[in-house]
């Protein structure tokens, strides 16, 4: 349907650079294999549209007024933030900033800045701007402090500037290329969290021009430029390539982000061609798309976790033994090959192996699934002919947790085979919620989606002490160990990542043995793209750049 | 005829003002502080209360609903929490999507519908007539969601005859004028897209049309069905008419009246009631608009959307009582 005519011209002119790449690809040589399956270009095509088909509407394009992913999936290509996660792991990388480096006691951030690069408005980026972006985010007194409620600001840096709780101080220009960040407490996530799309650098005379309204013209300095008129709300967003983007044009001349609500709806028109990428898939779908050699499957590495969590305050759950003995009778590989179409992979730790301090030398240790052995411990644990007790299960799926009832329901029947007879219990989602947060289950299904790739936004968030006060326990099973603790609180406050890298794995170990919860699955969702689409390589955090994505003709 | 269009306007006030009335008592029956709603929990208490002074929630109720019925009468339509635009400007674009797409369903609707009956009517008991009534009965139970998913898997992955999603082929994007892109690619004599536009609204069209077409082929049956027992049509066929002038010519005028009313009604439903098919077939409409608002609690806009949905079904009853009185002039002097 439609395809675009292109003159003579063009032809020969994308002929011309056909035979030049292949001809640089022969002298490279066979040094430079080229792998098939990764979808790295054979043989880079420049131009054409791709059509990113997703499930919902992004709700504003101010990257710093998000939350949520169909938000950042877009902003991700118009702006750029100081640092940037590689593209295939949650590790930092330079992006607005070339280089930085922190004090000794981690409370001083120095960032050198990238030279020479524009704003689509084709003003000039540099130490200014990114302290204007900071203080329009971080002040509530600033001019510009409108469009929304800045909620990541509070989640990353706990408060806004001067209230109390602020991570940070300051933000100051030193020179043109040089800006630096003046921190209260230190922050070791700090670098992981400023690579978030929530603080992606805007234009400032954007801002002040379009005040309130900035998300409906976002202008930034990314591989791909918003277009004025091109959001067609609920139906379609069309990016154009931004030609003198810093790392170089981009390849294809223009992005179209196009909603499609129904699952199927969206894999029916990527079958038909009339869309080229989409998100959001069954995951039972996904052999369907295997078997169709038009389409490529891909996997988005998993940032989450789905966990049964036991309350160890409530007796019997206080008794690490009982807790074992249950982590022994959870059939980690059964549910996931049952619920999740084995798009995912049997959990060891709340941490997944997606994310760095990810201690992989445990999963030899984890506790296998033995009925016998978990009778055996139970016994030794004094409930030798097990005991009843409650088990909840969330009312709504999610990603880590398709079908929490069917879940909750598999679950029963292993523990029943041990004597430990449950009850399912459910309520509506913003009950739940609240009163597991308040400790107020027995044992409870939940999980975790990650958001700035460090192992802090895990292990601190869902099994420190700090967060195991109710009523606003995020870490549930409100466990409480001091040598956890102190782990803990000292990683998040080294700047040193191989340090942090130890400590975490450090950590994990503990609470493995304590087994405060059974994390049992990392989720990995599936998307799928017309085979023609290469270089594509989906990330964890939801959102990916797509300046080196590549349509063949 | 005119005393008659007077007179039915006069009856729209009393009905508009009772929608106004429940539209604002339930926003107001929702419990929280409407400005920590739309400022967030952040907000500073300065903001909070310059914000309840603007929206003059310190007024007693009776003075909030005059200044909200001020508003409306201005066109302002309030400014969502979600996307901070005027609702007014933002509205339209969905408004239009889904009209264009009510209009092609009931056209679809209504030359399948009421030929189907009229046939089923004329050769009654014979096997269309069965056949005719059997997809009727199927039509009108059939889940708009299989029908649009089924239709899709046949025309689109199968025979690949048509698009599955969207108002338009996004890479050749159609430009809007009025919004009703049928309209537009006239109006710009882009015949291209004109074509692009029809193939793509002939899926959803057919999903959201079928119950009413099921309703009206069943309606004009019956409706034909009396009217072709009574004595003019006898009188008809007797001086030697041609059967088919009979039928269409005497008999649709009479039997059409209550048809009309059904497809009124189900117009109004059309537009409210399309969400699954907007939703199937991607359609930027308004009941996806609406449900994504209540999905992000962005009141103002559940608000103001179902005052406007509203509005247009009361408007649509008032079009259809008119040319009701204009096929059966009896009705205004009832």
């Amino acid at each position: 349907m439609g395809h675009r005519k292109y003159g003579r011209k063009t032809m020969a002119i994308l002929s011309a650079i056909l035979l030049t790449t292949s001809l640089g690809l022969v002298a490279c040589g066979s040094g430079d294999k080229v792998k098939e399956t990764t979808g790295k270009p054979a043989q880079e095509q420049k131009g054409g549209t791709l059509l990113f088909a997703r499930g919902g509407d992004s709700t504003t394009l101010d990257p710093q007024n998000s939350t949520e992913g169909e938000t950042t999936r877009v902003t991700d290509n118009i702006f750029d933030t100081l640092v940037q996660y590689k593209k295939d792991s949650t590790e930092v990388e330079p992006a607005l900033a070339t280089q930085w480096e922190s004090s000794p006691d981690g409370k001083i951030w120095t960032f050198t800045l990238r030279e020479n690069v524009k704003f689509h408005d084709g003003t000039e980026f540099d130490a200014n701007s990114v302290k204007f972006n900071f203080d329009r985010m971080l002040d509530k007194s600033n001019e510009y402090h409108v469009g929304g409620n800045f909620d990541y600001v509070i989640s990353q840096f706990t408060a806004f500037k001067g209230e109390p709780g602020a991570v940070i101080k300051e933000v100051k220009v030193l020179d043109k290329n040089k800006i630096q960040f003046i921190l209260n407490v230190p922050q070791a996530p700090f670098l992981a969290n400023i690579a978030m799309p929530f603080f992606a650098i805007e234009s400032p005379e954007a801002i002040k021009k379009h005040k309130d309204k900035i998300g409906q013209h976002p202008v930034g300095t990314g591989p791909y430029k918003f277009v004025e008129g091109g959001w067609k709300p609920n139906d379609t967003i069309t990016l154009e390539k931004n030609k003198e983007y810093w790392k170089g044009e981009p390849i294809l001349d223009k992005i179209i982000f196009k909603v499609i609500p129904d699952n199927t709806a969206r894999l029916t028109a990527l079958k038909s061609g009339e869309v080229d990428l989409i998100d959001g898939m069954n995951p039972s779908d996904a052999a369907i798309v295997e078997s169709d050699k038009n389409l490529t499957l891909y996997e988005r590495p998993s940032m989450n976790v789905g966990y049964l969590s036991f309350n160890t305050e409530k007796k019997p759950f206080d008794n690490p033994k009982v807790r074992q003995a249950l982590a022994m009778a959870v059939d980690k590989r059964g549910l996931v090959d049952a619920f999740f179409a084995k798009r995912g992979q049997p959990a060891t730790n709340a941490l997944p192996p997606s994310i760095w301090g990810y201690n992989k030398e445990l999963e030899a240790k984890d506790y296998k699934y033995d009925l016998e052995k978990a009778k055996q411990l139970l016994a030794e644990a004094g409930y030798p002919n097990g005991f009843e007790t409650d088990l909840w299960a969330m009312p709504v799926s999610r990603p880590y947790m398709p079908q929490p009832q069917k879940i909750a329901e598999s679950i029963q029947a292993d523990f029943a085979k041990i004597g430990v007879k449950t009850k399912l219990v459910s309520m509506e989602w913003g009950t739940y919620l609240k009163k597991t947060k308040n400790g107020e289950h027995t044992m409870a299904l939940l999980g975790w989606t990650g958001d700035n790739g460090d192992p802090d936004n895990f292990l601190y968030v869902l099994l420190d002490k700090d967060n195991a006060k109710p009523p606003a326990a995020q870490n549930i099973s409100l466990y409480k160990n001091e040598k956890v603790h102190e782990l803990l609180i000292k990683a998040q406050t080294t700047p040193d990542q191989k340090v942090r890298e130890d400590l975490y794995k450090q950590a994990q170990e503990i609470i493995l043995n304590d087994a405060p919860m059974v994390p049992f699955v990392h989720s990995t969702p599936v998307l799928a793209s017309s085979s023609k689409v290469k270089g594509y390589v989906p990330h964890a955090t939801g959102s990916e750049k797509l300046n080196d994505v590549s349509i063949e003709k | 005829m005119f005393s008659y269009i007077i007179r039915r306007l006069l009856h729209l006030i009393p009905v508009l003002i009772g929608m106004s009335l429940v539209v604002f008592a339930i926003i107001h029956a929702i419990p929280g502080d409407p400005a920590l709603m739309i400022l967030g929990e952040h907000a500073t208490p300065g903001a909070l209360e310059a914000l309840r002074a603007k929206l003059h929630l310190n007024e007693p109720l009776y003075q909030q609903y005059f200044y909200y019925m001020l508003d409306i009468l201005q066109g302002d339509l309030g400014e969502s929490l979600r996307t901070k635009q005027a609702i007014s400007l933002e509205i339209g674009a969905y408004l239009t999507a889904t009209i264009e797409l009510a209009i092609a369903a009931l056209i679809f609707a209504i030359v399948v519908g009421v030929n189907a009956g009229i046939i089923a009517a004329w050769k009654r008991a014979s096997w269309f007539d069965y056949i005719a009534m059997l997809v009727a009965l199927v039509g009108v139970s059939m889940p708009v969601f299989w029908l649009g998913l089924m239709e899709q898997w046949v025309f689109v992955d199968k025979l690949d005859l048509l698009p599955s999603t969207g108002r338009f082929n996004p890479r050749e994007p159609v430009d809007g004028i009025t919004g009703f892109y049928v309209l537009d690619t006239i109006l710009s004599g882009n015949w291209a897209g004109l074509k692009d536009v029809v193939l793509h609204l002939i899926l959803p069209s057919i999903a959201l049309g079928t119950i009413p077409m099921a309703i009206i082929a069943r309606m004009t049956r019956s409706s034909m069905l009396e009217v072709m027992k009574s004595d003019y049509i006898r009188t008809a066929r007797a001086k030697g008419l041609r059967e088919f002038w009979v039928i269409y010519k005497h008999a649709l005028r009479n039997a059409f009246a209550p048809v009309l009313t059904v497809i009124g009604l189900q117009l109004g439903s059309l537009l409210g009631g399309a969400i699954l098919t907007e939703t199937i077939f991607g359609w930027p409409g308004v009941g996806r608009y609406i449900n994504d608002a209540i999905a992000f609690r962005d009141y103002p806009v559940v608000q103001s959307g179902v005052l406007v949905i509203a509005f247009l079904f009361v408007m649509i009853n008032l079009v259809v009582d008119i040319l009701y009185a204009y096929i059966d002039p009896r009705i205004q002097y009832k």
